[in-house]
């Protein structure tokens, strides 16, 4: 006897609670094999880098802020970067310094947010709120720094807006100890956990070829043993002050980028314990940057290292107050371009793990 | 209770039948009230937060809060789905799992039916719910409900194997199938509890059982972050709230089983304890049951439904075979 069988459409959001915000899937399944993945983006789209074209430099910083919202501040530094590259302004030391500890900070905070939802969508409960009180506690120092806990809108084209705060440098040197010892319970809760490791291990494997074919960057890439990351090999700021390490990975699994993330969240207390001692006790924090920002008539590409990769700048000016094209290499976008090939033949639950261990940020990828 | 067994039926002990499982309902859904509120309590602490406490005093009428909203709630029939079978399938699932609960002995005097067969009666019975959940997917006309329901018909049928074959090692050693029975073999200090004799029975029976419940690591139908809800995906408001309440009865009914299988059921750990009334002891182990599945949840991630799979028959079922057969030989050289 035959049985007729027939194909599943599944369509996974896009409301749909692992799929991270707006991301919209079109499976075909097999039983529970997918056969055909489909993405379907554009449901957050803002128009980003349109609107930028018809606004002065220091408005369009809110709105990269609002980008990739998990990691504002790398989103700002990439712009004003740009900028000061374009126009030649020196940033001083001071700023420099906070702006390498708001960053690295940063990628603790959106690490963290990874971390928590992953583990989330592979059904653990608990890591989720562990790794958003201490999210809580950087967002407060940010909160302090700024005056806002997501969308900072904090650096400007030469410098910060806001010096630091009486005694908050002596606070965050105490949560970068204290962070040390987190980081290590939440590698003792679940890194070891068989269930855990059998979720992810061999599952989502992209070799070293694939991954540079796709232009994959940030963990991702580092994953499949390429040792890349921005801020050793294209020093931009302070970064070739510090010691640190890049972590890679050999087998290109989600079990490799979820060590790697662990691994960077380290680096970045590394980082931040570094840039703490030397951080000047004063000086200032905006540089020497004319009244009207006006970057030369030009093509310029700057591109930065965020929490998910390589968060490019591209601006070409026609020597006015608004750039004549303003286009961000999104590395979420960039990076959520793999997963159809990656999904082919994998069954459904493995859809969770490998698309959360792009880690993918949908207003990043809509722009 | 045991007076009322041995009496012929009629109208008086039918009528005090009849009010004692009306009580039991009751007692019941009074405990599924509080069993969701401990359980959003527990795992609150454990993931520093304070959990419910707007509603009453601590927040002990949150979940009779939750309750009446689903009650109140508009009933909702997809216009696709298959009518009758989707209104049926709630039923279905809840009422064996009330039923199971007439064979667990809550302590020596309380008891509901001292079947010979009990063990048995369980497990066909509980079996049963299987059938709504599957109707329920089906009926919903929802892929995300249809996969669930897949993943609980093959959950719980294979899981089902190695949750009878665990207790056999206890039936073996009591010589019965009575649940009573194997609770009163189990008599004096807490060693002769059968999760000292059986004890690989006993982590048979623990997976096996967190299994047939589909709670955490093996709440796959469910598994909210890929099929959203699972089976009952497209029910709202009471119809919902059925299919709670039967996960949260099986609750009651496993960990009830459990105690009064391999935790010495009613009886004390020690022989000068029994001062203190049977019902107590068995509640106090019946709530360890309960606060293991709650910590369990807190802690773990999920399985995949392969790996499921392939655990409980390549692991599970050889395992507790091996259990039952080594019982088998030591009770013939012990006899």
């Amino acid at each position: 006897m035959t049985v007729r069988t027939e194909e599943l459409v599944l369509n996974v959001g896009p409301q749909h609670p692992s799929t991270h915000g707006v991301l919209r899937l079109i499976l075909h399944l097999d039983g529970e094999v997918i056969t055909r993945a489909e993405p379907v983006i554009g449901y957050l789209h803002r128009g980003t880098e349109k609107l930028a074209e018809s606004l002065n430099y220091t408005q369009i910083i809110p709105y990269t802020d609002r980008m990739d919202y998990v990691s504002a501040m790398t989103n700002n530094y990439v712009l004003c970067h740009t900028v000061e590259t374009a126009m030649g302004i020196q940033v001083p030391e001071r700023a420099e310094y906070i702006r390498v500890i708001c960053m690295e900070l940063q990628r603790i905070a959106s690490h963290l947010v990874w971390w928590g939802t992953f583990l989330l969508d592979l059904g653990a409960l608990s890591p989720f709120l562990y790794a958003f009180k201490d999210r809580e506690t950087i967002l407060d120092f940010f909160n302090e720094l700024t005056g806002a806990r997501m969308t900072y809108n904090y650096m400007r084209v030469g410098g910060v807006k806001w010096d630091v705060p009486d005694g908050w440098i002596e606070k965050l040197k105490d949560f970068v100890q204290y962070m040390k010892k987190r980081v290590n319970e939440y590698e003792a809760l679940v890194s070891g956990n068989e269930i855990f490791l059998h979720r992810v291990r061999g599952i989502g494997v992209i070799d070293a070829k694939t991954a540079l074919e796709y232009g994959l960057s940030g963990p991702a890439l580092r994953s499949a043993g390429i040792k890349w990351d921005l801020r050793r090999d294209e020093p931009y700021s302070i970064y070739d002050r510090f010691d640190f390490d890049i972590p890679v990975g050999k087998n290109g699994d989600c079990l490799d980028r979820y060590q790697i993330r662990i691994e960077e969240i380290r680096q970045s207390l590394r980082i931040l314990e570094q840039a703490l001692a030397q951080f000047p006790p004063d000086g200032d924090i905006m540089g020497k940057v004319p009244r009207v920002i006006r970057p030369p008539e030009g093509e310029l590409y700057v591109r930065i290292e965020s929490p998910r990769g390589e968060i490019g700048c591209h601006l070409v000016s026609k020597g006015k107050q608004e750039p004549y094209r303003l286009k961000f290499r999104r590395p979420s976008f960039w990076n959520l371009q793999i997963l159809p090939k990656l999904l082919v033949g994998q069954p459904m639950s493995n859809l969770i793990a490998i698309l959360g261990a792009v880690d993918i940020i949908l207003g990043e990828v809509d722009g | 209770m045991t007076r009322f067994m041995e009496q012929p039926l009629g109208w008086g002990n039918f009528l005090v039948f009849a009010a004692s499982a009306v009580a039991l309902l009751a007692v019941v859904l009074f405990a599924v009230v509080y069993l969701i509120y401990f359980e959003r309590k527990f795992i609150g602490w454990m993931q520093y937060r304070v959990g419910p406490n707007r509603v009453g005093p601590f927040g002990l009428l949150q979940t009779v809060a939750d309750v009446a909203k689903l009650l109140l709630k508009e009933d909702i029939i997809p216009k696709r789905a298959d009518r009758d079978l989707y209104i049926l399938a709630p039923v279905l699932a809840y009422f064996p799992s009330f039923t199971v609960l007439a064979v667990i002995p809550y302590s020596e005097e309380i008891y509901f039916t001292n079947l010979n067969a009990g063990v048995l009666y369980y497990i066909a019975v509980s079996g049963l719910t299987i059938i709504g959940v599957v109707i329920a997917g089906w009926a919903s006309n929802n892929s995300y409900s249809l996969l669930g329901a897949m993943r609980s018909g093959a959950q719980m049928i294979s899981y089902e194997i190695p949750l009878v074959m665990s207790i056999l090692g206890t039936v073996l050693i009591s010589g019965s199938m009575n649940i009573r029975t194997i609770v009163l073999e189990q008599d004096g200090w807490f060693w002769n509890w059968n999760i000292f004799p059986q004890f690989i029975g006993f982590l048979v029976f623990v997976v096996a059982a967190v299994a047939e419940l589909a709670r955490t690591p093996f709440d796959l139908p469910e598994a909210e972050n890929e099929l959203v809800a699972g089976y009952h995906v497209e029910y709202t408001g009471f119809r919902f709230a059925f299919f709670m309440l039967t996960e949260y009865v099986y609750m009651i009914a496993m960990s009830g089983l459990a105690t009064a299988i391999f935790l010495g059921g009613w009886h004390a750990p020690a022989p000068f304890l029994d001062f203190i009334p049977g019902l107590v002891w068995f509640l106090i182990k019946w709530a360890f049951c309960v606060f293991f599945l709650y910590w369990v949840r807190a802690t773990m991630p999920r399985v995949r439904i392969d790996q499921l799979m392939t655990f409980g028959w390549k692991y599970l079922i050889p395992l507790s075979l091996v259990n039952i057969f080594l019982t088998a030989i030591f009770m013939e050289i012990v006899r």
